[in-house]
C-alpha cells in the first residue's frame, strides 16, 4: 500500500480550490454560497489537519515527494510535503483557529457587496493556502513559496478598502518591510544552495549537511533571522504590524495574530539545529526578541485604539517567542505560539465584536460600560485578558512560565525584565478590559442606541476560542504539577531535540510561578482602581511619548524614508534628466553628425571613389608588409 | 633575361593605368587606362609561368601553364567588360551628349 500521507496534499488543495471558485465566480455566487464555501473548505482542511495529527501521533511522519518541482544541473528542488510533529501542530492551530475565523467573518463582513464579500473570502481562502505550503513544506524553497504567498494575501487583506488613502499606505507599508526581510531569507536560501547543494529540510539538516554549513553557519542563521523579523514583525521591521489594523478585524486576528506573524517562529524553529550551532545568533535573536516585547509593551500601554492596542500586545508576545527561541526553549516557543493563537484570535475578534456593536468606532476612549450590553463579549474577552496575562490555569500561564523559566535558567536579569514585560502586559490588557466594558459609556447618544450582542455566528467562535484559551495550556503542562506532564514537548521531540529536564529545583521552579502570578494579579488589581472610572485626559512627558509609539515611525521616516526619497527625486530630475537622457540623446546626435559627415564621402565623383579605393589598397600592402612581416 | 625587367615593366603599365583612371575624365581614355592595368597584369602573369616552367620543366612537364591559361581568362573577362563598358558610354553619350565621368555623379542622389 503506498504512504497514506500521500494525501496530504490534499490539505492545502482545498483552500486553493475554494480561493479559484470564489475568486473567479465572485460576480455569479450568492453571498450564502460564498460563505459556505470559503468556509467548507477550511473545514475540510482541517478534518484531514486532524487525521494527519493523528497519523503523526502513531510515528507515521515523513517527507513525501510528489514531482520536480526544479530541476537545474546537479541542483534537484522537489514539490515535497513534511508531515511531522512541528508541521501537523501548526496545521491544527492554522486550520482550527482559521475555520472559526471564517465563520466568524462570515456574519462580520455581511454588510459588503456581494462582489466583494466574494473577493474577502477568496483572499482568506488564499491565505490559508500559503500558509499551509509555508508549515508542509519540505525544503526552503517551498516554505519560501509559502513565505511570498502570505506577504502578498496580508498586502491584500491589509488594503481589502482600497478606497481608503491610508488603508493602502498601510497595505504598501507592511509588503515593503516583509520584502525587506524576504531578501535576507531568499540570500540565505542561495548560501545554503550553494554550501550543500540542496534545499531540503532532511539533507541540510542531516550531519553531512551540518558540516559544510558549519563555517557560515552564523551568518545564514542571521540572515534567515532577519527573514524571520519582517513576517514576524520583531526590531526593527515591526512598524508594519500595527498598521496593518487597517484590515477588517477578522483579517487582523487570522494573519497578524494566529498565523502569518508565526511564520517566523515556525521557520527557526524548523531550523532550530542549525540555530543551536550559532551561539552569537541565538544569543542575537533572545535580545532582540526581548527587546521587542518591552518596547511593543510599552507602547500598548498608551495605544487608545482597541486594535492597536492588540497589535502591539501581539509584538510583544513574538518578542516572547523569539527571546524562547533564542534561549534555545524552541518547544516554549511553538507552545506559545498555539496558546497564543487562542487567545489572541480570540481578543481580535471579541475586538470585532465592541467594532460591530459600536458601529465601527475603534477608540476605547469613546467607550465604556459595554459589559451590560455585550456580555457574551465581555465575558470571553475576560477570559482572554486573564489567558494573555498569564494568570494559572489559562493557557498563557503555562506557556509564558515555561519562556520565563528558560530565561531564568539562561540569564536572571533576562528573567527580569521579561518577567516586567508580563507585568507591563497585565496593566494593559486590563486597563483596555475596564476602559471598554466599564465604567459609563462616554460615546455619542445615537452608539448607545445602536450597542447591541452580537449574532451567534460570530460569539460562537469567541466561546469556543474561549474554552481553548482556557484549557490549551494543559497539553504542555510542566512535570512539577503532574507526573507526565509536557506531552507537547514529547509529542515534538522527533523534530526539536530535547535538552533533558529543567536545571532548576522544582522549589525554585515554584518560587518563580507564584512570584509572577502575585505580582501579575497585584498589577491587574492596580489597574482596576486606575481604570474603573476612566475619564480620557492630555498625555504628558512620557504618556506622550509612549502614545506616539517612541517616535519610531517618524524616526523611520526621518531617517530611511525622506533620503531614499530625496535621493529618488535626485534621479528623476537631476539623474534621468541629464544623465540617462543625456546618453540616450546623445547617442542619436552621434549617429546623426556621424552620417552627415559620412555623406560627404559619397560625392558621386568616380574618380575620388577610385582614388579611395587605391589608397586603401596601398595602405593595406604597406600593412601586409611592414607590420605583419 | 632576368625577371626583374618583366616587374619593372609591368609596374610601370600598371601605375600609369592608375594614374591614368584617376586623372583622366573622358570614359574612353579610362577604359583603355584599366586595359593597361589588367595587361599589365597578364605580362607579370606570363613572366612568372615562363620563370617557373624553366625551373620545375625536369620534375614536372606542365609545370607553370596554369598562370598562362590565368591569362587567357583575364583577356575574355576584359572582352566582356569592354563590351558592356562601351554599351554603357554610348548611352552615355546619347543621353548626355559627353563622355565625361563628371557629369556622371547623379548617383548620389
Amino acid at each position: 500500500m503506498r504512504n497514506a500521507l500521500e494525501l496530504s496534499y490534499l490539505v492545502p488543495l482545498f483552500p486553493l480550490i475554494g480561493f479559484l471558485i470564489i475568486g473567479l465566480g465572485r460576480r455569479y455566487l450568492s453571498k450564502p454560497l460564498t460563505g459556505v464555501i470559503g468556509n467548507g473548505v477550511i473545514l475540510l482542511s482541517f478534518l484531514m489537519s486532524i487525521w494527519i495529527f493523528f497519523q503523526v501521533k502513531e510515528g507515521n511522519s515523513g517527507v513525501v515527494d510528489y514531482f520536480n518541482f526544479i530541476s537545474a544541473g546537479s541542483l534537484k528542488i522537489p514539490f515535497s510535503l513534511q508531515i511531522d510533529a512541528l508541521s501537523s501542530l501548526f496545521l491544527l492551530i492554522i486550520t482550527g483557529v482559521g475555520f472559526l475565523i471564517h465563520v466568524y467573518s462570515a456574519s462580520y463582513m455581511h454588510h459588503e457587496s456581494k462582489e466583494h464579500f466574494a473577493r474577502y473570502f477568496s483572499y482568506l481562502n488564499l491565505f490559508v493556502f500559503s500558509m499551509l505550503l509555508l508549515v508542509m513544506g519540505g525544503n526552503f524553497v517551498i516554505l519560501f513559496i509559502g513565505w511570498e504567498g502570505v506577504g502578498l494575501c496580508s498586502y491584500l487583506l491589509i488594503g481589502y478598502w482600497f478606497k481608503n488613502t491610508e488603508y493602502n499606505y498601510a497595505a504598501r507599508k507592511a509588503f515593503v518591510m516583509n520584502r525587506i526581510g524576504d531578501l535576507a531569507f531568499l540570500i540565505a536560501i542561495f548560501m545554503i544552495i550553494a554550501k550543500v547543494g540542496s534545499v531540503d529540510f532532511s539533507a541540510v539538516f542531516s550531519a553531512e549537511g551540518l558540516q559544510k554549513l558549519s563555517p557560515s553557519v552564523t551568518l545564514i542563521t542571521l540572515l534567515l533571522f532577519i527573514g524571520a523579523t519582517g513576517k514576524s514583525a520583531q526590531i526593527p521591521l515591526y512598524t508594519w504590524l500595527p498598521d496593518a489594523m487597517a484590515g477588517p478585524t477578522p483579517v487582523s486576528a487570522l494573519i497578524h495574530a494566529a498565523t502569518m506573524v508565526t511564520a517566523g517562529i515556525y521557520m527557526i524553529a524548523r531550523s532550530n539545529v542549525l540555530y543551536s550551532l550559532s551561539e552569537v545568533t541565538s544569543n542575537i535573536v533572545a535580545y532582540i526578541g526581548l527587546g521587542t516585547a518591552l518596547l511593543a509593551a510599552t507602547i500598548a500601554l498608551k495605544q487608545n485604539d482597541i486594535k492597536k492596542v492588540l497589535a502591539y500586545s501581539t509584538v510583544s508576545q513574538l518578542g516572547y517567542m523569539f527571546l524562547a527561541l533564542g534561549v534555545g526553549a524552541y518547544t516554549a516557543a511553538v507552545f506559545h505560539v498555539m496558546t497564543h493563537a487562542f487567545f489572541k484570535a480570540l481578543l481580535f475578534l471579541g475586538s470585532g465584536s465592541v467594532i460591530h456593536a459600536m458601529g465601527g468606532e475603534q477608540d476605547i476612549r469613546n467607550m465604556g460600560g459595554l459589559s451590560k450590553k455585550l456580555k457574551w463579549t465581555f465575558f470571553t474577552f475576560t477570559i482572554g485578558c486573564i489567558a494573555i496575562a498569564g494568570i494559572p490555569p489559562f493557557s498563557g500561564f503555562f506557556s509564558k512560565d515555561a519562556i520565563l523559566l528558560s530565561a531564568f535558567e539562561k540569564n536572571p536579569v533576562m528573567y527580569a525584565i521579561a518577567l516586567f514585560t508580563a507585568l507591563l502586559t497585565a496593566f494593559y490588557m486590563f486597563r483596555l478590559l475596564f476602559v471598554t466594558f466599564t465604567g459609563k459609556f462616554r460615546g455619542t447618544h445615537e452608539q448607545a442606541h445602536h450597542l447591541h450582542e452580537s449574532p451567534a455566528l460570530m460569539t460562537i467562535p469567541l466561546i469556543i476560542l474561549a474554552v481553548l484559551s482556557i484549557v490549551g495550556g494543559f497539553v504542555n503542562i510542566p512535570v512539577v504539577f503532574i507526573k507526565d506532564g509536557e506531552s507537547l514537548t514529547e509529542f515534538l521531540s522527533p523534530v526539536i531535540a530535547k535538552h533533558g529536564g529543567h536545571e532548576v529545583s522544582h522549589s525554585t521552579e515554584y518560587l518563580l510561578m507564584g512570584l509572577s502570578t502575585v505580582l501579575i494579579v497585584g498589577t491587574i488589581v492596580f489597574a482596576w482602581f486606575r481604570f474603573k472610572n476612566f475619564q480620557p485626559r492630555e498625555e504628558k512627558g512620557l504618556g506622550k511619548v509612549l502614545e506616539n509609539k517612541w517616535y519610531v515611525d517618524e524616526l523611520y521616516e526621518k531617517v530611511i524614508v525622506a533620503p531614499l526619497n530625496r535621493f529618488a527625486g535626485f534621479l528623476n530630475d537631476i539623474f534621468e534628466r541629464y544623465i540617462i537622457d543625456g546618453v540616450v540623446n546623445g547617442v542619436g546626435r552621434a549617429v546623426n553628425y556621424g552620417s552627415r559627415q559620412l555623406r560627404l564621402l559619397q560625392s558621386g565623383q568616380v574618380g575620388s571613389y577610385v582614388l579611395l579605393m587605391v589608397l586603401s589598397i596601398l595602405v593595406l600592402l604597406l600593412y601586409q608588409f611592414f607590420i605583419r612581416k | 633575361m632576368p625577371i626583374n625587367y618583366y616587374i619593372y615593366l609591368s609596374v610601370a603599365l600598371f601605375c600609369i593605368g592608375i594614374v591614368g583612371v584617376l586623372t583622366r575624365r573622358n570614359a574612353i581614355i579610362i577604359f583603355m587606362c584599366i586595359e593597361l592595368m589588367l595587361n599589365a597584369v597578364n605580362i607579370l602573369l606570363v613572366a612568372f609561368s615562363k620563370m617557373h616552367h624553366f625551373k620545375n620543366a625536369a620534375v614536372n612537364a606542365s609545370a607553370g601553364t596554369d598562370g598562362q591559361l590565368f591569362v587567357f581568362f583575364i583577356m575574355v573577362v576584359a572582352a566582356a567588360e569592354v563590351s558592356v563598358g562601351l554599351a554603357i558610354i554610348v548611352m552615355m553619350y546619347r543621353n548626355i551628349h559627353s563622355v565625361d565621368i563628371n557629369f556622371l555623379n547623379r548617383l548620389k542622389h
